[in-house]
């Protein structure tokens, strides 16, 4: 399915997606709430099959804390971008689709541990590379850490 | 006194001479029992410096690599060197071991493989037991080792040792069957269970000529099961380095890791031993029966050297196949003895029994 | 900080007990903890902790110029440096719209290539080793020894090179370089024949490998296993095949597939992508053009602000690299999808139900490099 056709088709499902000018993929912003459904859409559905999630990340944007999420299909090599937002920097939290996409727990794992976005519904959300008892998010534009990082 | 390299009995009739010339009967009998125990302790120990200095070089061949070169002449000595910092490392104290079985433990398998070298025949003369039932009573005394692999994981207080020792016991338990029932197949064939009747009877040919087929099965056979035996090779998984770390002596250190270290090299120098003696005459040189100008010649050469030879081409054989293969999975390892090595002894048995009662052997 | 790993305890038998494969061990080829639920010898459920060798490479990225970024990627998966820095670099001339000379391209796949033998080199060294056969490990190493040279040879350093930079190579390669490659891989050919023979057509070998550790097709594409490991369960993911970078386009090899996707086929996959390579390499190795070196780059690199993405086959499966730039000469995050982090999160669910060396075998296959995982 080539880009116009593939546009028409997330817009159909999710009306309130957000378009956004990306050079590589293209790029939707999704409302969190619709996020599970869509992907389900997203993966179940023949004509999109977007069956492999090969890259999930969890960026800080200040305003907000972000989910970037990039598809593709192994039958119809199409690709896709989605991404999801949360203004809410304390419990800010979004659906898992770590029961869509089996990599997307680790994944998940990794953006809760570095930048402190939740996931409802994650079978396992502890932190992966840091210590249990961690205070804070590394990657987060606030984070602060005397001890372990040296400004040149 | 007619001392010659080619019949010790003179020696050995010379000692015991003079001993009870000189002494009470009790006191002969003492020193004589002290005199055999030092020498098998000298030997064993020579042989077992020995043969970890040999490992060492021929795995270091194998793998296109040199070896020890640096401590004496062609690193002859480093083994020494070895055992000089193994016997002062300290001795690691276990919180909550079993003091008593851990202990003891290194002692057992020791002693198991003293008391099966005894029986062994080195030359014609040099034998300390000579039972009538040297064979059974062999077989009986290496399976005590058993328990000291079993004491040694147990007491260790360590879930890797105790995985350790659990599959080595079902690994010995299991292959004594065949290494027993191959060792079988050669006494029907011999018609003895003494060894240097064994030996005396492999004058005109080996035991592995004279049966042909079912003696050469039953050498493969015993090969296999006394390499799986002493948890060398292909079977090793007891000490699995690459799992388990090291299985069961992971928790010794010091010297009595050197005692389960030594017990494991000079095990592999009893099957040896035993395999030579059996199946490919023991002192005994290579004769061909008929050919009486080329078994004078092989008369020349001593029979401790045709011992010590068989026995080394034996132990290089083994070291050959353990640095070429990988490790057998413990469930594979038991299926091979059950399923297959077990019904091919036994129907090697028939075989073997049917070929000596028709006279079908050479 | 007290570590205190509170396992979630569910239907824990009688029998079972927990084993800690702890961050030293000689088999998990780097400090990875795996703590293994056991029944016997069966393994029920197994949970890794990574984190041992953390060392926030992203956080590093977003205060580190693009140049300087070139190093950090050598230390992450190290046995496919050279792929790593490609990915990168690639990244920046793409966003740039920097074009690099012809000669370079050619450079940069056959350096790749040799980088995918000397990585699948030493697997197959560790993977003989964790199966037994010890005298694999010092054969692997001697054959990995003429790559090491011919990379000292003209970059300099024997593992982490740091060769490529934004726009070219740090510098041109050496005059024998070609000769050297070319004497390599007919010393090479012969050689890989020993390695069939020593453990390939090895029956304790295939005992111990075949049918162990089946990975699904679908649980491939849906755990994201790439390269060999998700080949061996034919999930087509050949990043060189399906989003050729460099000069891929211009050599002819195949996409080797398997289909039971079991231990055995994750380790044919690796041996006859060695052989592969070995056939790009001698497509590409005389035709490199003469040419510059790089292109005329700026000294401060700065990405127009928006997003990249780059994805590019490491030894070990598809790595990614995405960028979001905010215009200056650092990244605003910079995240790497390392290929080992999937591949690692499959390792529970097709070792239900075996063996503890099972365990080591399906872990050599594989081949996971801990530093990519924990980044």
């Amino acid at each position: 399915m080539d880009n116009a056709a593939l546009k028409e088709r997330i817009l159909g499902l999710v009306p309130d997606a957000e378009y956004q000018e990306n050079k590589q993929f293209l790029t939707f912003i999704i409302p969190p709430a619709k996020m599970h459904d869509l992907a389900f859409k997203l993966k179940s559905e023949a004509d999109l099959a977007f069956d492999f999630l090969f890259c999930l990340s969890g960026v800080d944007m200040v305003k907000f804390l972000e989910v970037v999420y990039h598809l593709e299909s192994t039958s119809h090599k199409h690709q896709l971008e989605l991404k999801v937002r949360t203004e809410d920097r304390v419990n800010g939290a979004v659906d898992t689709v770590c029961d869509i996409w089996r990599t997307a727990e680790f994944h998940e794992r990794e953006a809760f541990d570095l930048v402190g976005i939740r996931f409802n519904n994650h079978p396992d959300l502890r932190r992966i590379f840091l210590e249990e008892g961690w205070l804070g998010h590394p990657l987060r534009k606030d984070y602060v850490d005397e001890v372990n990082i040296v400004e040149l | 006194m007619n001392f010659s390299i080619y019949d010790f009995t003179s020696f050995t009739q010379w000692i015991d001479k003079f001993l009870y010339d000189n002494l009470p009967a009790f006191w002969a009998i003492a020193v004589e029992m002290t005199l055999i125990g030092l020498v098998i302790l000298v030997f064993y120990a020579l042989v077992g410096l020995f043969l970890v200095y040999a490992e060492r070089k021929v795995c270091a061949f194998m793998q296109n690599r040199v070896g020890p070169n640096r401590v004496g002449p062609f690193g002859f000595f480093q083994t020494i060197a070895d055992f000089v910092k193994l016997m002062m490392k300290e001795l690691v104290y276990i919180k909550n071991a079993d003091k008593l079985l851990f202990n003891i433990a290194p002692f057992i398998i020791i002693i198991a493989s003293f008391m099966a070298i005894a029986a062994i025949p080195f030359a014609k003369g040099l034998h300390a037991i000579d039972f009538d039932i040297g064979v059974l009573y062999v077989i009986a005394v290496s399976s005590l080792g058993v328990v000291g692999i079993l004491l040694a994981g147990w007491s260790s207080n360590n879930k890797y040792s105790l995985i350790g020792a659990m599959r080595s016991g079902a690994q010995i338990v299991s292959y004594e069957l065949s290494v027993g029932l191959s060792l079988v197949t050669i006494i029907i064939l011999a018609g003895t269970m003494q060894f240097s009747a064994i030996v005396e009877g492999q004058a005109n040919g080996w035991f592995i000529f004279k049966g042909h087929i079912p003696a050469f099965i039953a050498f493969i056979i015993f090969l296999i099961s006394s390499t799986a035996e002493t948890n060398r090779g292909p079977f090793d998984l007891a000490e699995a380095e690459s799992e388990l770390t090291a299985g069961f002596h992971t928790e010794y250190s010091g010297i009595k890791f050197a005692f389960f270290f030594l017990a494991e090299y000079m095990n592999m120098f009893i099957v040896a031993s035993i395999a030579a003696t059996v199946f490919l005459g023991g002192w005994m040189p290579f004769h061909v029966s008929g050919w009486a100008g080329f078994n004078h010649i092989m008369d020349f050469i001593p029979p401790f050297v045709w011992y010590i030879g068989k026995t080394f081409f034996i132990i290089w054989i083994m070291m050959w196949f353990k640095w070429t293969f990988p490790r057998l999975r413990i469930d594979q390892l038991l299926t091979l003895e059950w399923k297959y090595l077990l019904p091919i002894n036994l129907v090697n048995i028939l075989i073997m029994a049917f070929i000596v009662l028709m006279g079908w052997h050479f | 900080m007290k570590e205190v790993i509170h396992l979630p305890v569910q239907n824990v038998e009688e029998e079972e007990y927990h084993i800690n494969m702890g961050p030293q061990h000689p088999s998990t080829h780097g400090v990875l903890r795996l703590v293994v639920s056991l029944q016997g010898e069966i393994v029920k459920s197994l949970k890794p902790h990574c984190g041992y060798i953390h060392r926030g490479i992203e956080k590093m990225c977003e205060k580190d110029t693009y140049p300087q970024i070139i190093h950090l990627t050598d230390r992450m998966d190290y046995l496919s440096a050279h792929i790593n820095n490609h990915a990168v670099c690639m990244l920046v001339e793409k966003a740039l719209e920097v074009e690099v000379p012809e000669r370079v391209k050619y450079i940069r796949t056959i350096v790749d290539e040799l980088n995918r033998i000397a990585s699948h080199q030493l697997w197959w060294c560790s993977f003989g080793m964790d199966m037994g056969g010890l005298t694999c490990f010092f054969y692997g190493l001697r054959d990995r020894e003429k790559i090491l040279d011919i990379f000292e040879e003209s970059f300099g350093s024997r593992l982490l090179h740091s060769y490529y930079t934004p726009g070219g190579l740090m510098m041109d390669i050496h005059p024998d370089f070609q000769k050297n490659v070319k004497a390599f891989i007919k010393y090479f050919r012969k050689k890989i024949k020993d390695y069939d023979e020593l453990l390939t057509g090895n029956i304790i070998m295939q005992l111990r490998t075949q049918g162990i550790g089946i990975l699904s097709k679908e649980d491939a594409i849906s755990y994201g296993v790439t390269g060999p490991s998700g080949r061996a369960s034919g999930f087509a993911c050949d990043v060189r095949k399906h989003h050729p970078y460099g000069v891929y386009d211009k050599a002819d090899f195949k996409e080797i597939l398997g289909t039971k996707g079991d231990t055995f086929e994750r380790y044919m996959m690796r041996m006859d992508e060695m052989l592969e390579s070995m056939k790009i390499i001698e497509q590409l190795i005389d035709n490199i053009p003469a040419g510059d070196h790089t292109a005329k780059m700026k000294a401060v690199l700065k990405l127009p602000a928006g997003e990249y993405f780059q994805r590019v086959e490491a030894a070990r499966g598809e790595l990614g690299v995405y960028v979001v730039s905010d215009g200056n000469k650092s990244p605003y995050r910079m995240k790497f999808r390392s290929p080992n982090f999937s591949n690692l999160s499959v390792l529970d669910h097709i070792s239900r139900g075996c063996k503890i060396a099972d365990l080591v075998a399906i872990g050599a296959s594989l081949d996971y490099v801990i530093p990519d995982i924990d980044r």
